[in-house]
């Protein structure tokens, strides 16, 4: 597609572009669409697309081939979506190049071919207006569920993946057709700064990042700030391992970090903007430089934006690989140049940030959040969620649960609607443990209280917190003996160093588990690390430290009994810890395939083919490559 | 272009940049992605050209987790030990990849073939375990696929991949 450079300086102008943006949303030939996002292309989207364009190509069909972010139906993936015009679009999951030429085959008729396809429609909350030919106004498919029939998507409501998986990424008209930009037009012509910092606050929007701390007390701090220039960041160091919200917004949707950016400028009087992203999402750092150097060429960055006063520009730095950095006053020391060591608070960066200029950071989410507050209004948002926290929140629905994905729902949704509602419960009958919130800060949540709704709040009392928003459902094959120690690992590895009680305190508190997870520990070990877990939240300055002790501390108490069948019985219940399993072979059921014997990297595997095998205990490494590799379910773990 | 093999240092990489603090970062981010590691001569290049202490550079090399002061592999394998990988069997990923490259632990294998390293979530939790081999993932990986994708690389054929093994 060659973009078609635009210079919006009014709204007339940005209405002409987005008159643009629906010709190719919803175009008058038939258009194939691959999710291309970082999770598609693992499941093999670009072989996908390169399939559809060969066909398309070969046979000379008169179809359009785009590229979308990702809808967030991870376990779906690769995802293909058919849009022909009059009717709803329809979405095929797991396709393979194999079944593309089939697909493609049956569209000549205007028929899509639905025994592959999965599902039908998309709605938009920044316009509250559903297209016609969306769920419940435009034609239906028989035979095929809509969007917002499937339990994944029913109790969504997706106001900042609104265009995730729907749109080009990489087109500007796509997205103003979305009603883009036409909040950052309404901020600048029709409200004054303070006002914007007011809807905001009364919208009740909390950081998205973790912390919960209300964005509209944040930007009034700024916005009172004495100093100038002011700068505004935002956060897209993701670094808690099973988030990835963050990917998917800048990979799906980056205009709307931009202009929420942008709007954030003007109501608080800053006019340079940084984003920080993290090294490990290259295509997220593609995504967000092409989309700004794409908003330069339409003068929405740059100065006198929209024909109004305002100037704003944004950069984009990259992040080195330090956990610690998603620490607000760490990542401005890594922008600047310095070891992201966090700084003790006060003076919060909204008084002495970047260059130790007033500065505001938010999180990609709260950042995709501020153009719809602005279009729809604080009152609109603010009836979404719960008392005290308000709006949507996107997770990271991952680990042991059957519809992996990336949702949105309002704020005090409980577990188990997200869990085995959307999620689809755990796969194989197996039954959920606990979910696990908040990344290495937060904690483990039984089973037991999966009604809890999902709010800053209740997380908080249940011993964990909301985090960026990963949820890792576990199920009976997890120990959490061995989940405390991964975290530990994590925390004493990722720890910048500074404060003794974190770097000493976290790597004790590993070494005991650990000593645990052998079968060697004791009952005191347990009250040692209780009161280590104390002293590392007390003394230690950032974020990182104090919640450190949060895995171990949740999974203590809710998990102590298994802690216990470590050390009395010297047993893995979910037979995960290593030193106490062993593998063998059942020879009953063997029937001497083999298949185990090649993978065997101890070479423990001894026997003849298509007779008996045994494994040698003392050879053994426990890699469980046997047991992953017996159809026969002739490998047990004792 | 300079590599592992030949070493050619080329100074202006250092040069193109602007005379700010700011830069040091991304300058040592392009001194990696060109060799593979941060040689010794470059990094003093950017100590006098910033006007920063070669303390402070070594600082910043040896904190952040995307530096190497030392030559690395041909090839990198990140495999992720995120949360969920962590419960779906990411560590036996790891242990496979180390054993099918011969390293021992993490870091370079003894062909120079590949580097071998764990990564914090390439946020692909939906699909796991994953592994990313230079800029190629792979998804819902088993222990039997290590060898079969390794391999793909060790033949230096270019990095495609077919989505069986996806």
């Amino acid at each position: 597609m060659v973009e078609r450079v635009h210079h919006i300086t009014d709204l007339e102008e940005l209405e002409r572009v987005a008159i643009h943006g629906r010709a190719s949303l919803y175009p008058e030939r038939i258009k194939i669409l691959v999710g291309m996002a970082t999770c598609g292309r693992a499941a093999g989207a670009e072989e996908v697309l390169e399939k559809v364009r060969e066909v398309v190509e070969k046979q000379k069909l008169p179809y359009i081939v785009a590229e979308t972010g990702c809808i967030g139906w991870c376990s779906q993936e690769p995802l293909l979506d058919i849009w022909v015009p009059g009717r709803p679009r329809v979405t095929y999951g797991r396709v393979t190049p194999k079944q593309v030429p089939d697909i493609l085959a049956a569209l000549p008729e205007a028929k899509t071919d639905l025994a592959l396809a999965i599902m039908t429609g998309d709605d938009n909350p920044l316009t509250g207006r559903r297209w016609d030919y969306s769920n419940g106004h435009g034609p239906k498919v028989d035979g095929l569920p809509s969007y917002a029939e499937l339990p994944l998507f029913r109790r969504q409501l997706r106001i900042v993946m609104r265009n995730c998986g729907i749109l080009d990424p990489a087109s500007l008209e796509e997205y103003a057709a979305r009603g883009g930009y036409h909040a950052l037009w309404k901020a600048l012509w029709q409200m004054q700064p303070a006002e914007v910092v007011r809807e905001v606050t009364a919208s009740g929007l909390r950081g998205r990042g973790g912390a919960g701390f209300p964005t509209g007390r944040k930007w009034q701090a700024v916005r009172d700030a004495k100093g100038s220039p002011k700068y505004v960041i935002c956060n897209a160091d993701e670094g808690d391992p099973g988030a990835y919200m963050d990917r998917g917004v800048l990979e799906g949707d980056p205009h709307s970090v931009i202009e929420g950016m942008i709007i954030g400028g003007y109501a608080l009087g800053a006019h340079e903007g940084v984003i920080y992203v993290r090294e490990e999402y290259p295509l997220a750092v593609e995504r967000i430089t092409a989309a700004i150097h794409q908003a330069e060429r339409s003068n929405l960055l740059g100065d006198r934006i929209l024909g109004s006063s305002h100037a704003f520009r944004i950069s984009v730095a990259k992040g080195a690989g330090a956990f610690v950095c998603g620490e607000e006053t760490a990542l401005i020391a890594s922008i600047e140049g310095r070891v992201g060591e966090p700084q003790p608070r006060p003076p919060y960066p909204a008084e002495k940030g970047l260059w130790g200029k007033p500065t505001c950071i938010n999180n990609v989410e709260t950042w995709a959040t501020v153009p719809v507050i602005v279009a729809r209004g604080s009152a609109w948002f603010s009836g979404i969620g719960t008392e005290r926290s308000k709006g949507t929140k996107v997770f990271s629905l991952v680990g042991s649960v059957a519809n992996t994905a990336l949702i949105e729902v309002p704020m005090g949704t409980t577990l188990r609607d997200v869990v085995e509602e959307i999620g689809g419960g755990v796969p194989g009958g197996h039954k959920v443990k606990a979910v696990q919130t908040g990344g290495p800060s937060g904690g483990c949540i039984p089973a037991e209280q999966l009604d809890l709704p999902v709010d800053y709040e209740s997380l908080n009392a249940a011993g964990s917190i909301m985090g960026s928003g990963g949820m890792i459902v576990m199920d009976d094959h997890t120990c959490m003996v061995d989940i405390a120690k991964y975290f530990l690992d994590f925390l004493q590895d990722e720890s910048c160093g500074k404060c003794f009680s974190c770097r000493v305190g976290t790597q004790r508190m590993k070494e005991i588990v650990t000593k645990i997870s052998e079968g060697k520990g004791t009952e005191q070990d347990l009250d040692v690390l209780e009161d280590l877990a104390w002293m590392v939240a007390e003394t230690s300055l950032c974020g990182l430290g104090t919640s450190a002790p949060n895995p171990v501390l949740s999974t203590l108490r809710y998990f102590r009994s298994e802690y216990l069948a470590h050390i009395r019985d010297r047993t893995c219940p979910a037979k995960v810890c290593k030193e106490l399993i062993s593998y063998t072979i059942d020879p009953v059921t063997c029937n001497g395939c083999g298949a185990c014997v090649s993978l065997c990297t101890g070479e423990a595997i001894t026997g003849e083919k298509n007779k008996l095998y045994t494994i040698e205990q003392a050879r053994c490494t426990k890699c469980g490559a046997c047991l992953e590799s017996c159809k026969f379910d002739a490998v047990l773990v004792n | 272009m300079p590599t592992v093999e030949s070493p050619v240092l080329d100074e202006t990489i250092v040069d193109k940049y602007e005379e700010r603090r700011a830069n040091l970062v991304p300058i040592l981010q392009e001194i990696q992605a060109t060799y593979s590691y941060l040689p010794e001569p470059l990094l003093r290049r950017v100590s006098r050209k910033l006007h920063v202490p070669l303390s402070d550079v070594y600082q910043l090399a040896t904190f952040y987790r995307c530096f190497s002061l030392k030559p690395r592999g041909r090839h990198v394998v990140q495999v992720c030990l995120g949360t969920a990988c962590h419960v779906r069997g990411g560590p036996k990923i790891l242990d496979r990849v180390e054993t099918e490259t011969g390293t021992v632990g993490l870091g370079t294998s003894p062909d120079m073939e590949f580097v071998v390293e764990t990564v914090r979530c390439l946020g692909c939790c939906g699909l796991a375990p994953v592994m990313k081999v230079d800029k190629d993932v792979y998804a819902t990986l088993e222990q039997s696929k290590i060898k079969r994708v390794l391999n793909r690389y060790r033949k230096k054929r270019p990095a495609g991949k077919d989505a069986t093994d996806g």
